[in-house]
């Protein structure tokens, strides 16, 4: 997984309130044996219409906005399945940090997996960055995981709070497998102790 | 003094592999389920460096959400990608030697009905797969929830899982249920009432007088929805309905075993005075039987109520009830009970088991599907179906009008060839009414199967209790 520490991108503004995974990517896509290639099917339903022409006034549509890295939306983003297919579309399409009010439980999760950063912040700052983020191709945030802090275009910052733990992964990009079998010894012993207790296990 | 403590924070505890200072843990798991969709990533994780899985006779793998439900389905998967998916997951459980219930099995069907019939699911434990509605499983007082793709991949290889607990939130269900009133409508009205981000960050414990009066079919109705509330698991403490639905089942332990388990089952439950982050209380007598009238399970109303207006809500709902109301081609002020409606589908793994089908054979009774009607019952598992079939409810149902099909997910996220089209309206017993989810620009209501069984009679949304 890449190393994150610090990006300057695009912001696109999507006020909506729970928008869910079958949003994210419909379960046409899910059939897919692979990790990649789900970018042009991110938010298929309310980018294209109904013969695949591409929907114009959906943000991600404008030109301002195609090569945005940085997501600003509305509260419970991410509600609905726990489908990965949804992180890997959004990170296929280029988008590597999601700002919102709130987060459902596993989306979030799925995230930093991927090397996504989710962001929470508090409704009003929330409202402030889609502020931000609806100045066009002018609606660049820097964020910086390291000192966790959002920059607005006008120069002030606005801090954030995040998992230590969650943080050092994306920072250091470790792969959690590697990291648990290096514990492989405390399993095997709580999987003995366990079986000793609960010998119907 | 002893700290008391929560039935999540027991289960937690017996499961903590190590603990990290930020309290973040490595947490054993018990039973890992696994199907076609979110697993093929993992496997080819797993071969891409060289790992195994480390518990192989703890995995248990099943295709349901691709297969079709047709009587034909013997002769293959028309969809190439959907063929391809499942016959990866032929191919991973062979290689890996994990336990599989190919589709040609009897006991295929849905991976979260499946479980628990052949006694995989046992009080407890810790379970998980790739799937948000493992939640499911906590009718059984097992601590069960989905995870994304890349944790199946480390729960093979690992046995484990790297998580922080959740918040205790309890949900206390008090009192009776009036008639016409089942697990589907508390826990539909329990999300009414929470909202779809009202769990979020917590495990729910589900307890009170309603609860412990469901059968345990109903109460995995009740936490398969726990994460349409936002939790990330509902939770039921184990009693001897529970202990009685295991007993027997192929997978439940015997003899010595069963005593010992029997005595740690019993010790499965919150201690008297323990503390919940977040306690809601809810009334049995007041849930009456309702309908999803948008695409958020939150959108939930009784039956005899009007469609709302936008205005009624605040902040960003009100755009949002706009938005879903001209998705679901709905007038604000208008009756829910004159919605007219295209297609009945029942099944799901909120609500495919033998109980849902008997429901709707009661309702059924001296009537039958409406003319125009396409209604279509799809059985949880094909256990379910052939129990069916021998207690006589699948030729009532025929006889009434319904497709009789065989098991999958079917229409509950239409994956496979049963969708509905754009503009068809549903009265389905699953568990989403997103936009899109049983087809492109298809309208779902959300509703019980004796509900449904009533739609299906009269074809518009109907109150239940007038049969
Ligand atoms: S029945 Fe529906 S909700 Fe249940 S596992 Fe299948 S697709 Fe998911």
């Amino acid at each position: 997984m890449n190393k994150f520490k610090t990006l300057t991108g695009v912001a696109a503004p999507l006020p909506l309130i729970n928008i869910d995974t079958d949003m994210l990517i419909p379960k046409q896509f899910l059939k897919t044996i692979k990790r990649t290639g789900l970018g042009v099917h991110l938010f298929s339903e309310m980018r294209y219409d109904e013969i695949g022409e591409e929907v114009k006034d959906f943000v991600l549509n404008k030109s301002s906005y195609r090569d945005a890295e940085i997501l600003v939306a509305g509260d419970n983003f991410g509600c609905g399945s726990s489908r990965e297919h949804a992180p890997w579309a959004l990170l296929d399409f280029g988008i590597k940090i999601i700002i919102s009010s709130s987060f459902a439980d596993i989306f979030y999760n799925n995230c930093f997996k991927n090397g996504i950063l989710p962001i929470i912040v508090d409704n009003d700052t929330r409202d402030d960055l889609l502020k931000d983020a609806e100045n066009g191709s002018n609606a660049r945030l820097t964020v910086n995981l390291e000192d966790q802090e959002i920059t607005r275009p006008d120069g002030s910052k606005v801090p954030f709070e995040i998992d230590e733990y969650k943080k050092h992964c994306l920072i250091e990009g470790l792969d959690d497998i590697a990291v648990t079998l290096d514990n492989r010894e405390k399993i095997d012993i709580f999987e003995s102790n366990t079986f000793q207790k609960f010998p119907w296990l | 003094m002893k700290i008391k403590t929560t039935l999540y924070d027991k289960i937690w505890d017996h499961h903590v592999v190590s603990r990290q200072s930020d309290g973040t843990c490595l947490l054993y798991i018990d039973r890992h389920l696994v199907h076609e969709v979110t697993s093929p990533q993992a496997f080819e994780g797993l071969r891409m460096s060289g790992r195994k899985v480390r518990a192989p006779h703890k995995t248990i793998a099943v295709p349901d959400h691709n297969v079709p439900t047709t009587i034909d389905r013997t002769k293959g998967i028309d969809n190439e990608e959907s063929r391809i998916q499942v016959e990866a997951l032929d191919k991973n459980a062979k290689d890996f030697g994990i336990n599989y219930y190919p589709v040609d099995d009897v006991r295929q069907g849905i991976v979260h009905i499946v479980g628990p019939e052949q006694g995989w699911t046992l009080p407890g434990m810790t379970v998980v797969c790739g799937d948000s509605h493992t939640a499911t499983h906590g009718a059984f007082g097992a601590l069960a929830h989905g995870i994304g793709t890349s944790e199946v991949e480390h729960v093979l290889a690992t046995q484990t899982l790297i998580q922080k607990k959740s918040k205790n939130m309890k949900v206390e269900i008090t009192g009776v249920l009036g008639a016409g009133v089942t697990a589907k409508d508390v826990t539909l009205s329990v999300i009414g009432r929470t909202g779809t981000a009202g769990g979020t960050g917590h495990v729910i414990e589900y307890c009170g007088d309603v609860i412990k009066n469901l059968s345990i079919e109903g109460r995995m109705t009740v936490c398969n929805m726990a994460i349409e509330g936002g939790a990330r698991a509902g939770l039921i403490a184990p009693d001897d309905k529970t202990f009685e639905y295991v007993k027997g089942r192929p997978h439940a332990p015997v003899g010595k075993n069963w005593k010992l388990a029997i005595d740690h089952w019993n010790t499965l439950k919150t201690d008297e005075g323990a503390v919940f982050d977040q306690i809601v209380h809810i009334n049995g007598s007041d849930i009456e039987p309702v309908v999803t009238w948008g695409t958020s399970p939150e959108d939930v109303l009784p039956i005899t109520a009007r469609i709302p207006q936008p205005e009624d809500f605040d902040g960003g709902k009100v755009d949002a009830v706009r938005r879903s109301l001209e998705y679901m081609g709905l007038k604000p002020g208008d009756n829910l009970q004159d919605v007219a409606i295209d297609t009945v589908f029942i099944g799901s793994c909120t609500n495919g088991r033998i109980e849902d089908l008997r429901q709707v054979v009661d309702i059924m009774k001296g009537h039958s599907v409406k003319d125009g009607i396409r209604a279509m019952i799809v059985p949880g598992s094909g256990l379910v179906k052939k129990q069916a079939e021998e207690e006589g409810l699948a030729q009532k149902l025929i006889e009434a009008g319904f497709e009789w099909r065989m098991a999958g997910c079917s229409m509950c996220l239409a994956m496979n060839p049963d969708q509905l089209s754009p503009g068809e309206r549903c009265a389905a017993t699953s568990n989403r009414n997103f936009e899109g989810r049983q087809g492109r620009g298809g309208r779902t209501h959300l509703m019980s199967p004796a509900m449904a069984a009533a739609a299906a009679i009269t074809g518009r949304l109907t109150d239940v209790r007038q049969f």
